[in-house]
């Protein structure tokens, strides 16, 4: 080697090995389980897990043969040690045993697959029905028969997220609203999308399976250890693909029927409000809210949209034009476009208080009031 | 392999380069023109370089070939290409009708909650069952889809309507009016017709080839034209537009392409029958004509299959 | 008939008719675009060093991530490949030139404009393409920026060239060997790309087909993609898969081709069981077609076909196990050098097979569950298109480079460009495989703290593998034009075949009358 060689060699290689040193400095702190794939907490996730090790050991024992041979062969067959090579090009025995064994090996690993396959396809008879809707970019539950419906959110500030402020410990993993089941039932989720294509993920149940627009999926869970347990959406979305993600609370079925049971009351509490006159001070902070937590992944946080993307609402002629066309927007949607309908995903009292503060805001002035009965109307005159 | 003499590497050549460019131009040209409030300049500048390079080019081999530079080698090098341009034609078709074929025989009984194909048992998955009840409540998976999952939801104000009638086949009392199978008439003769006039050639009979080759032509036309009766029918008669769900998108896309096919054979056969009164071709040598031939029973068989696919079973 | 290049430059390399010539403008442009896609992922990496997002939007980062699939994969290692093909083929069937060099030119000069136009719209209102190098409906449909009508029309057009091409290659082997040059001695080299070609004639109009599909429901108001019309967004799924899944054979193929002429050259060995690995390159080919749902796991096919498609990618082990094999037999009792192809090609061997088991895992339906749209997947593919494609087109041009220009690479720089490689490498994608598996989903433009330090050891990694493709820059220019001028036909002492009876340099001209053999 030249020196100028060893030099760039030296150069070169010394960031690598402090690298390789880091890494193993983190390795050794992470444990086993952090760098391998959780066990999880259902019948489905332990399949998974299962099958997952036998397949890491199949290809241990395979690939410690291989190199092992090829390790063997480069060090003892080098010209450097003067032999002479030989001229063998074929031996038709190896070759029928190399393609027979891995064959075998194959149909050794095919039955448990199978097995594990049938447990996750066993969605039948559940308890519960919970339906997941996927929009961009945040998850709907649905309790099928029960009259509860949320959302749920990306908490996580946008502060934090561009560096502003410290990161919580919970970055990115909180949500507005966590979906809660109980222990011991067999959940089944009925998983569907809005608008694209989204997946919801849980990896300690092992449920991932993808949210079509139009179309059902289905997939279940069932497990005794209550705790909280969260999940990301794992289909390219849109850009807000990695702020979408899933919390879930499995609670002792105790708690869970006392959860279930305020929850609905919320709901006929809620539908009192609907009538109520609300205040512009009212409606201007909770549409404010409403506003920076729905619209503003799109239209930005002051309403000036992307250009090309997102349309500004700063002096738009749908925002400072009639109310009724307002309205309109956001219980419709605009078809075909990002821009989706919200009639199921925002309560009247929302769509009205998010209306009023765009009118009033960043030098809108249209002065006018919008009441949570306006949207009533209009959707049923609809 | 026959290896008379050399292989012939042609000089350079601008045409490839240029030719290249007016690809470019039409692609950018069709992106810009497609965008709402687009307009198609780009794309027809491209287009007109691309004509023009196409002239010249074929100009060239043509003229290559009377001169006697083109060896039996480099012909059959020709003859390759031809082939294997029909089999990569044979699969953008495959992608077509695999989509047919996904959307009707699957998608339809998953959408209408029933059990789609079932391999091994025959009730419907709990996932088909979901989407009959709780997204698309009402529709009626039947093939062809009259009545689009959208609209059997949202009634009047659906966005995509179904046709009020199908281009099925309507019944052997009115088989003979039934265009489809006219035009299965038309292109199965123009394929025969077209065998006429190589088999002509062949012999060295230029009149009869010239004669039928030109009838070729003209059942070509004809059942252009016949198709574009058909779409008028669907359009104004019958509702069936693009707009109309799966329906009109698969009918229109795979008689569509089909026709854009025949229309670009019915050119390539036109460009063999002024060749073929200018006195080009004899008996030994005419790839000219016969990848145009080849290239029609290619877009013949494809008929075959939409007729019996998209028209008697649809 | 030709005689010399051109003397001059522009038309030596714009009129072209030679395959010598244009395969050298295949390789120039595909390095060009692996430096491009290359930059893209430092992008990607630099932004993922921290959680956070501190150096780019989201929406950016998702162009990003695009464009750096679709560069790299159409853009680096297909045209590479093609380029290789260019310059070998017609030397080691001991041809004149390609069987239609027009058209060869052809199916060079779109890509540039394909790729001209596809890197324009990142410069464009609403951006460049954002729905990933698979382009999922209706993100990509409905929901995708306007420019995405150039993107289709980019793939419509560079389809259209490596459609051309590929008959190129299989007009030129079908019709085009010397006497006596029968399919069963041809070069696995060739053999590859036949086989990479008929792929290739197969499924581009496949994919043709599915952006026309996407311009029709964007524009003319179809519902392949659609529920609501009575489509399916799966449609799409299946339809890109189709192709996609043997897209990925189509690079990794010629990549076996190459490593199967380097190993026996240091080897000082012939091929062991040359036409056992004909026949599973074939296989590979075959199952290529049937194995396409392996990437939808997570779509909710019925089980029947779940299984089916799990049956049917586990077999692939089978003729991929045969190829491995043989070229360990291959070394097996040779008299083996470790040049820089050769460790170029070893590394291919391992680090594949690795990239293959990571396969078999991902090919288990309800493991995949979990590792489904994880960086594991990430983590495999890297493994065997980088460690796969990268490393034997590496390996390939160290190997004729000197008999392409008559002047030999320096050695020394070879071996450290390829440790560099093979450490930066690891260190980039195997932190990668433990991302995944602890729960990070790809195409995240930010992550949770727990993902935090091995994101930050891969992308220290990625930084210093790009410095190794720098130094590999440097290393081919330095070798055209200032290294050890050499004359020796064969090159290597242990190379074997036509290619290497002819002069070095190669002639312009090479065949003209076809050489024949025994
Ligand atoms: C060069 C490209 C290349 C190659 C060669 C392969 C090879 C294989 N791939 Fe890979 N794959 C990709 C490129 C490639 N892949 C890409 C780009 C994606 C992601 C696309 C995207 O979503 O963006 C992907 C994704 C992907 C998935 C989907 C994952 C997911 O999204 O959830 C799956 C699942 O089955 C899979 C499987 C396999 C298998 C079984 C092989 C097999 O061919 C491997 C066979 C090889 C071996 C097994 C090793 C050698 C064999 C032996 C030593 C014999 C004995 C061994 C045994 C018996 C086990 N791949
Ligand atoms: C053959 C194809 C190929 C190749 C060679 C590569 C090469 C590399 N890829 Fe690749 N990658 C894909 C194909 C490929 N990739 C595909 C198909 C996807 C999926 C896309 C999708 O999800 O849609 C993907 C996705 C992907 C991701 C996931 C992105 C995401 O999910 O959001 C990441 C992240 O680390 C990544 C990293 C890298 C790196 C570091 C390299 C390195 O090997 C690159 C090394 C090369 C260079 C660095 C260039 C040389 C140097 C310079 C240009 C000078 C500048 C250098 C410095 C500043 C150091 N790639
Ligand atoms: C996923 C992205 C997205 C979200 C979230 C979103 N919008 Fe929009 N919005 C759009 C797009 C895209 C358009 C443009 C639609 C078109 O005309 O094509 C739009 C248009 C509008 C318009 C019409 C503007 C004009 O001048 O044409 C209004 C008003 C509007 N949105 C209000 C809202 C409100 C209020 C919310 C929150 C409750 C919201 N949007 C949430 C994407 C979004
Ligand atoms: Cu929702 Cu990704
Ligand atoms: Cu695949």
């Amino acid at each position: 080697m030249s020196k100028r060689a060893r030099a760039l060699f030296l150069g070169l290689f010394s960031p690598m090995i402090l690298c390789l040193v880091a890494g193993g400095a983190i390795a050794e702190e992470a444990t086993w389980n952090s760098l391998n794939m959780p066990e999880g907490v259902t019948e489905v996730s332990q399949a998974a897990y299962d099958i997952h090790m036998i397949m890491i050991w199949i290809c241990t024992v395979i690939g410690v043969a291989v190199f092992g041979f090829m390790f063997y062969v480069m060090f003892a067959h080098r010209k450097s040690k003067g032999v002479t090579p030989a001229n063998f090009h074929e031996n038709l025995t190896v070759e029928i045993l190399w393609t027979i064994v891995p064959a075998l090996i194959l149909i050794v690993m095919a039955v448990p697959a199978t097995t594990a396959l049938l447990k996750v396809y066993d969605t039948e008879n559940p308890d519960i029905d919970i339906k997941v809707t996927g929009y961009q970019w945040k998850w709907q539950y649905e309790y099928i028969g029960e009259g509860v419906k949320f959302m749920s959110e990306l908490r996580t500030p946008q502060d934090e997220i561009y560096g502003r402020a410290p990161k919580g410990e919970h970055y990115l993993r909180e949500v507005t609203e966590p979906l809660v089941i109980p222990t011991n039932k067999k959940v089944r989720f009925l998983i569907t999308g809005n608008d694209v294509i989204h997946s919801w993920w849980v990896p300690d149940f092992a449920v991932k399976r993808d949210a079509i627009p139009g179309l059902f999926t289905a997939a279940w869970a069932k497990t005794d250890q209550a705790g909280i347990y969260v999940g990301e959406c794992t289909e390219l979305c849109g850009k807000g693909h990695a702020f979408m993600p899933i919390v879930v609370e499995v609670k002792e079925e105790a708690e869970y029927d006392q959860w279930l049971a305020a929850k609905k009351e919320e709901a006929v509490i809620y539908q009192s409000t609907i009538g109520k006159e609300w205040t512009d001070a009212e409606l201007m902070a909770k549409g404010e809210s409403v506003y920076a937590i729905s619209c503003a992944g799109c239209h930005q946080a002051k309403g000036e949209g992307i250009p090309g993307v997102f349309p500004g609402l700063v002096d738009s002629s749908i925002v400072t034009g009639p109310v009724e066309d307002h309205i309109g927007i956001l219980i419709n949607g605009v078809a075909g476009s990002a821009m989706q309908s919200f009639a199921d995903q925002l309560s009247e009292v929302d769509i009205a208080a998010v209306i009023h503060y765009k009118r009033n805001s960043w030098g809108n002035e249209m002065g006018d009031t919008v009441q949570p009965i306006d949207i009533l109307n209009y959707k049923q005159t609809q | 392999m026959s290896t008379e003499g050399s292989y012939y590497v042609p000089e350079q050549s601008k045409l490839p380069l240029a030719a290249a460019l007016g690809m470019g131009v039409m692609a950018f040209g069709a992106g810009s023109w497609v965008i709402e409030g687009g307009t198609s300049t780009v794309f027809l500048i491209g287009a007109v370089i691309m004509a023009m390079v196409m002239y010249k080019w074929w100009s060239i081999v043509i003229e290559e070939n009377t001169q006697g530079i083109v060896s039996d080698q480099l012909k059959h090098s020709y003859v390759l290409g031809m082939y294997w341009f029909i089999f990569s034609e044979l699969m953008f078709f495959v992608c077509f009708f695999g989509s047919l074929f996904y959307v009707r025989v699957l998608v339809g009984p998953w959408i209408g909650g029933e059990a789609a194909i079932g391999l091994f048992d025959d009730t419907a998955t709990d996932a088909a069952i979901a989407n009959a009840t709780h997204l698309w409540n009402g529709y009626d998976a039947t093939w062809p889809p009259l009545v689009t999952p959208d609209q059997a939801v949202n009634g009047d104000v659906a966005k995509f309507i179904g046709p009020q009638e199908s281009m099925s086949f309507p019944g052997w009392s009115q088989i003979l009016g039934w265009l489809p199978l006219w035009n299965t008439i038309v292109l199965i003769s123009s394929s025969g017709t077209v065998h006429i006039a190589h088999h002509a050639l062949k012999e060295g009979n230029r009149k009869k080839f010239n004669r039928w080759l030109g009838f070729t032509v003209l059942l070509g036309i004809i059942f252009l034209f016949l198709q574009a009766e058909e779409y008028i029918h669907a359009y104004q008669e019958l509702g069936l537009t693009l707009e109309s769900g799966i329906y009109g998108t698969t009918f229109f896309l795979l008689t569509g392409f089909h026709g854009a096919h025949v229309t670009l054979g019915t050119i390539m056969l036109l460009i063999a029958f002024l060749r073929g009164l200018k006195g080009h071709f004899n008996e030994a040598d005419h790839f000219g004509f016969e990848a145009a031939a080849w290239y029609w029973h290619f877009v013949d068989v494809i008929w075959i299959g939409l007729f019996i696919i998209v028209y008697v079973l649809g | 008939m030709a005689h010399g290049p051109s003397e001059s430059f522009f038309s030596r390399w714009l009129f072209s008719t030679n395959h010598k010539d244009i395969g050298t403008l295949y390789l120039w442009f595909s390095f060009a675009m692996f430096l491009l896609g290359g930059a893209f992922a430092m992008v990607i990496r630099a932004e993922l060093f921290q959680p956070g997002m501190q150096l780019i939007e989201p929406e950016f980062f998702n162009q990003m991530t695009t464009m750096h699939g679709l560069v790299m994969v159409f853009g680096a290692i297909m045209p590479a490949f093609v380029g290789l093909a260019n310059w070998m083929i017609p030397m080691m069937i001991g041809a004149p030139d390609m069987a239609l060099p027009r058209m060869n030119n052809l199916s060079f000069w779109i890509l540039p404009f394909a790729f001209a136009i596809l890197v324009a719209t990142l410069f464009m209102e609403g951006g460049g393409p954002n729905f990933g190098w698979t382009f999922y409906a209706p993100l990509s449909t409905t929901y995708a920026p306007d420019t995405v009508n150039y993107f289709i029309f980019g793939v419509h057009i560079m389809g259209a060239s490596s459609i051309m091409g590929s008959i190129n290659i299989i007009a030129t082997v079908i019709n085009m060997r010397a006497p006596g040059m029968t399919y069963m001695k041809m070069p696995l080299f060739v053999w590859t790309w036949v086989i990479t070609a008929f792929l290739l004639v197969a499924v581009m109009p496949v994919l043709a087909g599915a952006v026309t599909m996407m311009l029709m429901d964007i524009n003319f108001g179809t519902s392949f993609f659609d529920a609501a019309g009575g489509g399916d967004p799966v449609l799409f799924q299946h339809v890109f898969w189709f192709f996609g899944h043997p897209e990925v054979y189509i690079i990794i193929l010629p990549a076996f081709g190459v490593v199967s002429q380097i190993i026996p050259t240091f080897s000082r060995k012939p091929l062991f069981g040359y036409s056992s690995m004909v026949y599973a390159t074939a296989s590979i080919a075959f199952l290529s077609f049937i194995v396409w749902a392996h990437h939808m796991f997570t779509v909710g096919m019925p089980i029947a076909g779940e299984l089916y498609f799990m049956y049917a990618t586990m077999l692939i082990a089978v003729p991929t196990g045969v190829k491995v094999f043989n070229w360990v037999t291959t070394m097996y009792k040779g008299a083996l050098t470790f040049e820089t192809p050769m460790l170029f090609s070893i590394a291919f061997v391992i680090l594949f097979t690795f990239g293959g088991f990571t396969g078999m895992m991902l090919s288990i339906a309800a493991a995949d569950t979990q590792y489904h749209d994880t960086y594991f997947v990430v983590a495999h593919f890297h493994y065997v298109m980088v460690a796969g494609a990268v490393f034997s087109g590496t390996a390939a041009v160290y190997y004729w480079l000197p008999k392409w220009c008559g002047r030999m690479y320096d050695e020394t720089m070879g071996k450290v460009q390829f440790w560099i490689a093979f450490i930066a490498f690891n260190i980039t994608f195997m932190p990668q495989h433990f991302l995944g598996l602890a729960g990070m989903p790809r195409r995240y433009a930010d992550y949770g703290l727990q993902f935090a330090d091995w994101n930050m050891v891969s992308s220290v990694g990625a930084f210093m593998y790009g410095g190794a493709q720098l130094l590999f820059l440097f290393n081919v220019i330095r070798t055209i034009g200032w290294g050890k001028p050499i004359d020796d036909p064969k090159v290597w002492e242990g190379a074997e075949g036509l290619e290497w009876t002819l002069p070095t340099p190669a002639p312009f001209h090479t065949f003209s009358t076809p050489p024949v053999l025994k």
